[in-house]
């Protein structure tokens, strides 16, 4: 079998690190721009969207009801889509590092590895960017009658990551057969650096601050949300049947409800995203923590670029949690936060580019 | 490699397979009809009382929490078995660096992989039965999953101490 620690320019470990990163770069990107420019704005259209559906049930138009609704759902299919283009590319991106890393326990052929490689970044593009463009291809052409060409794109980006990953079991499984084979190839660098140690320990303990959260959220909150929820639309609709035989009509009941349930939607959001950000940026720092050796940075920069990885993953998710309370000072801070993570992605990027082999040319003649 | 690097590998590849397996099924069967439902009961409710059938209406709403519930649950269980199942792999990775005795690391990763698989199984089960049991099976997998990354933290900090 081929040597499987090999980093050549066009490796499939290198593929996985170099594309990995680069999605959840575009990921993040993706997210901070759908964050500032379009999720408050389409809450913003939801919200009034509902106060006229209010107002049509006072006016007893089923019709305008309707229309209204079919208002609200075409906005919630526009913030969807774009929330599940985001976490998707973001997730691939992790799960390609994570490939990266696995790669020495693949008992297949460079050329075998390497494709399947291209196969999985060529799904995990096709994925988020066919989910992307599912509001804006709708059904058009579509032989089918609730699915769209985008939403097939989609599920066959999602066909190909999973036959990669099959394949890499499969790998996984002959190395599993022919353990002794191998053995004495190891992913985990031979000397744990600064930078390295830090980002898996603070990793680790990002993702248990995350698990934490996620079960008190759970436990405590979350069918609260769900009854909440629904208490509000049901007031919401007394509140305007209410009205109906007004002679003058008051909405003012019915506003405030459809703005409570605005803020119960923003309080199960911000609770949603700290809890997803603070575990995927504990994951994406474990990954990175074994990238290290393919950084080919000095030590200093190295160190630097985890300290920046670090702060934003906590910034971010913290501050998303106080954005209730602050509002736009707390979402600018989150964003920065955000900012910091892409900053010191793209530093990492850089320095495993610049990586020609050098990891194993050094191994090589230590060996 | 290791009896418990290769429980928390193997087990990592064939949790995402199974969690995006699922997630493919759910968006090609399921997701489609669902938000359909979601957004026609909810739109339905309010053209009810539009129309003043208050009992129509109450009905559509309470189809819209229903299936709310169940979507929401749904799309968490597929992250939830994807999301863990990238931590077995990157813990599998690195468990070379958790300084125990194999045998309390198997133990560990075994923990680790039940928790993964009940956690969000207990979720699930939760959109057929809403009673104690799926709700203590969810508990119970959380639970392991959170004490086996307590004691892995700590094996990361021994290791860093030693």
């Amino acid at each position: 079998m081929e040597n499987t620690t090999a980093f050549e320019s066009m490796g499939a470990r290198r593929l996985l690190i170099v594309g990995g990163i680069t999605l959840v770069v575009a990921g993040m990107i993706f997210g901070d721009v759908f964050a500032v420019f379009v999720l408050h704005q389409n809450a913003n259209r939801i919200g009034a969207a509902l106060m006229a559906a209010t107002d049509a049930v006072a006016s007893k138009d089923s019709a305008l009801v309707l229309a209204q609704f079919t208002n609200i759902g075409g906005m919630l299919e526009n913030r969807g889509t774009k929330v599940d283009a985001h976490v998707h590319m973001i997730d691939f991106g992790y799960l390609a590092l994570l490939l990266a890393l696995i790669q020495p326990y693949v008992a297949l052929t460079e050329l075998t590895r390497r494709r399947l490689a291209k196969l999985f970044l060529l799904g995990a593009v096709m994925l988020p960017v066919s989910v992307f463009l599912i509001h804006y291809v709708g059904l058009s052409y579509s032989p089918l009658s609730s699915i769209g060409w985008a939403s097939i794109s989609a599920d066959l980006g999602g066909l190909l990551v999973i036959v990669a990953c099959a394949g890499e079991l499969i790998g996984l499984w002959r190395h599993a057969r022919n353990s002794r084979e191998a053995e004495s190839q190891n992913v985990t660098p031979k000397e744990i650096t600064w930078a390295s140690r830090t980002l898996l320990a603070g990793g680790t303990l990002l993702i248990l601050a995350g698990f934490l959260h996620g079960a008190f959220y759970a436990v405590f909150d979350l069918r609260n949300y769900e009854t909440q929820d629904q208490i509000a639309l049901e007031t919401m609709i007394n509140a305007s049947v209410a009205q109906q035989n007004s002679a003058a009509r008051n909405m003012r009941d019915t506003n405030t409800v459809v703005e409570g349930y605005g803020m119960i939607q923003a309080e199960k959001a911000v609770n949603i995203a700290a809890h997803s950000h603070i575990i995927e940026f504990g994951l994406l720092a474990i990954l990175l923590a074994f990238i290290q050796q393919y950084v080919f940075l000095a030590e200093r920069w190295k160190r630097r670029w985890a300290v920046v990885m670090l702060t934003g993953s906590v910034l971010l998710p913290a501050f998303v949690l106080l954005e209730l309370q602050f509002g736009l000072i707390a979402g600018g801070v989150a964003d920065a936060g955000g900012l910091l993570v892409i900053i010191a992605l793209i530093g990492m990027l850089v320095g495993v580019l610049r990586n020609k082999g050098q990891v194993d040319a050094t191994e090589g003649a230590a060996a | 490699m290791s009896g418990s690097r290769k429980v928390l590998i193997v087990s990592g590849v064939a949790l995402a397979l199974w969690g995006m397996g699922f997630g493919l099924y759910y968006a090609l069967f399921v997701e489609h009809q669902t938000l359909d439902q979601i957004g026609g009961s909810l739109a339905a409710s309010f053209s009810d009382a539009a129309s003043g059938d208050v009992i129509a209406s109450r009905a559509a709403l309470q189809t819209y929490a229903d299936t709310q519930f169940d979507y929401v649950r749904s799309v968490d269980v597929h992250s939830h078995w994807i999301g863990l199942a990238m931590l077995l792999i990157v813990f599998g990775v690195a468990f070379d660096r958790v300084r125990f005795l194999e045998r309390q690391k198997l133990l560990l990763a075994w923990s680790l992989v039940i928790g993964s698989v009940t956690f969000p199984l207990g979720v699930i089960f939760q959109t057929l039965d809403r009673g104690i049991i799926p709700q203590a099976l969810a508990a119970v997998g959380a639970a392991l999953v959170i004490i086996a990354l307590a004691i892995i933290a700590l094996g990361f900090a021994r290791t860093e101490r030693n």
